[in-house]
């Protein structure tokens, strides 16, 4: 259903030369499978991911959604062709509520609060404490994360990216998570590409690929690059340094 | 019965809510006059003898009640002077909304200039609601001005928290709020404007705490587009133990010019005031948000400023 063709994605560094992001990416993710797309820091994933959701135009190649070349669309128009993008770094909004956003998102002004509530409890958020408060300064991080995960879901997308989601998120809310995007797919028939450094994520995975450097280290089969992921150096000193950043509970 | 005629009644709707006759107590002035009042048994309302206004006088012990003094202008080159006080006793808890529209229909300036005093008895809890709004009929050419001034006096425990918002169609405004705020009195005033086309807006907020334990917060959202200026000027005083909060926060686009000078005067060392700015366009990344969302570019400005200034 999404095809990328030889995207390549360049920004100017702070010299002014050109540095290259993403080096020619071809990928073909299919209907209806459980993507999850990994790799070290900096490697590119969140930059892929925003070419995908039309926020940033690659300099080179082609994407084609469901056979449509949607290389030049706007991000709207590719949010309202079905494809949804949960961010890794949420936006926060002076004065916009919850509902306001959930309804934004569900296009659909009218949505009752307690039809929008169901999204907060499907990312474990005790839905009537929520609903009324602004999505700004005063939501904690993990809050936030999972009020973005909530707003993809009320979207129902034929394809939805979510980048690093578990990032942020307690452990014992991780577990219903793993469940929400299960969930997700069953209920949207679509398909979810998720970018995460979570084994218990990759877990999951119908397909595994691993980006490295602006290019695609390896992918196929959850059970051909898990074993390889999970022994490789790369792998290891990532976890490493992500565990040590961690604070101590 | 009173008779509203279509203009007045979606005014009246646009700046207090009254979508037919109001219940409770109730001025309704239109055009420079008194139209139609109600007094209730705890709420009075009476002319000033020397015709510049009303007085109210709320009991004391006075809770859940309402009291709706709008304002409506339907003519041009109309000034209007007004001086409204509030008499609030002891123990009340009351809610008071006094909005004002104008509807020019011609090419001269329409002009309200409205005094509002509020004398707030101890431990009495007031919300106040003000609304301005301005409109005019097609090709007029007069401007909607309106000159609020409000003075605040909080006795020992009262409460006040004013809400005022003034969205369209008012093409200059000038606008006082002087509070003094007693012994474990709070004030909160919260402001919302929007300024467009060559409007221009200024505000002055003024609040002296002069009992222990007081606090004041002021909140100011503004967003300022096209050729429009606002301006806002606070200033918190603090003369005794006590704690001080404002916030001004401004959307500024197009070729708006937007000024705010918060100040900050602390007389006891045990004054506790903290100042917040910021003045700047949407943020880009929020705007690509809702895209995200599938709203499109204005869409998106459109329910961000929605949200800002709700
Ligand atoms: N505007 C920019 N200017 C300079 N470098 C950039 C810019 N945007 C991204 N980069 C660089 O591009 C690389 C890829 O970034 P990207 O955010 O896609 O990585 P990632 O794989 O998502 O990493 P992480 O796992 O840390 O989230 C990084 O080295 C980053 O510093
Ligand atoms: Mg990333």
């Amino acid at each position: 259903m999404l095809k990328l063709e030889n995207i390549r994605y360049e920004v100017a560094d702070e010299k002014g030369s050109d540095k290259e992001i993403l080096k020619n990416i071809t990928l073909d993710i299919p209907e209806g499978k459980f993507v999850v797309i990994t790799g070290p820091n900096g490697g590119g994933k969140s930059t892929l991911a925003k070419i995908i959701a039309g926020i940033y135009k690659p300099a080179d190649g082609k994407i084609f959604f469901d056979g449509e070349d949607i290389t030049d669309c706007s991000i709207t128009d590719r949010a309202n062709k079905g494809i949804s993008f949960a961010f890794q770094q949420p936006v926060r909004f002076k004065g916009i509520e919850v509902l306001d956003l959930i309804r934004l998102a569900a296009k659909d002004k009218n949505l009752t609060p307690a039809d929008a509530c169901k999204y907060l409890s499907e990312v474990g958020l005790c839905a009537r404490d929520y609903i009324n408060r602004e999505v700004d300064a005063s939501l904690s991080g993990g809050e936030l994360k999972r009020i973005e995960i909530a707003t993809v879901l009320a979207r129902k997308s034929r394809l939805t990216v979510f980048d690093e989601p578990e990032a942020g998120i307690d452990l014992w809310s991780f577990q219903n998570l793993i469940k929400v995007f299960e969930h997700i797919k069953e209920l949207t028939k679509g398909t979810v590409i998720i970018i995460s450094h979570q084994e218990r994520i990759l877990d999951i995975a119908d397909e595994i690929i691993v980006i490295e450097k602006g290019e695609i280290a390896s992918k196929g089969s959850r059970d051909e690059i898990l074993p390889g992921i999970l022994g490789s150096d790369a792998a290891v000193s990532m976890c490493h340094v992500q565990k040590e950043a961690m604070p101590r509970v | 019965m009173m008779t509203i005629d279509d203009i007045e009644k979606r005014i009246l709707a646009e700046v207090a809510d009254i979508h037919k006759t109001p219940t409770g107590a109730y001025n309704i002035r239109y055009n420079g006059k008194a139209q139609s009042r109600n007094s209730t048994e705890n709420i009075v309302i009476s002319s000033k003898e020397d015709g510049t206004g009303i007085d109210i006088r709320i009991k004391d012990g006075t809770v859940n009640q309402s009291c709706c003094i709008p304002v409506v202008i339907a003519k041009t080159g109309l000034k209007d002077v007004v001086t409204n006080d509030f008499y609030i006793g002891e123990n009340c808890d009351v809610q008071i909304v006094a909005g004002c529209g104008i509807h020019n229909c011609g090419d001269q300036d329409s002009q309200h200039d409205g005094l509002h005093r509020f004398f707030i008895g101890k431990n009495s809890k007031v919300k106040y609601v003000e609304k301005h709004y301005g409109e005019a009929d097609d090709g007029s050419k007069g401007g909607n001005i309106m000159n609020p001034v409000t003075e605040i006096y909080l006795d020992e425990g009262a409460f006040m928290e004013m809400e005022s918002t003034q969205i369209k169609g008012i093409d200059s405004t000038n606008r006082v709020t002087k509070a003094e705020i007693k012994k474990d009195a709070k004030l909160i005033v919260r402001e919302r404007l929007l300024t467009n086309g060559t409007q221009e807006a200024e505000s002055r907020i003024d609040a002296d705490l002069i009992g222990e334990n007081s606090s004041a917060n002021i909140i100011s959202r503004s967003v300022a587009t096209d050729k429009s200026k606002s301006v806002f000027y606070s200033r918190i005083v603090g003369k005794a133990p006590c704690s001080g909060h404002s916030e001004c926060d401004a959307i500024i686009m197009d070729d708006a010019k937007v000024l705010a000078l918060p100040g900050l005067d602390a007389l006891s060392p045990d004054a506790a005031l903290i100042h917040e700015a910021a003045i700047g366009k949407i943020a880009g990344e929020q705007l690509i948000k809702l895209e995200t969302l599938g709203l499109t570019p204005e869409e998106a400005e459109a329910a961000i400023i929605d949200g800002f200034l709700k």
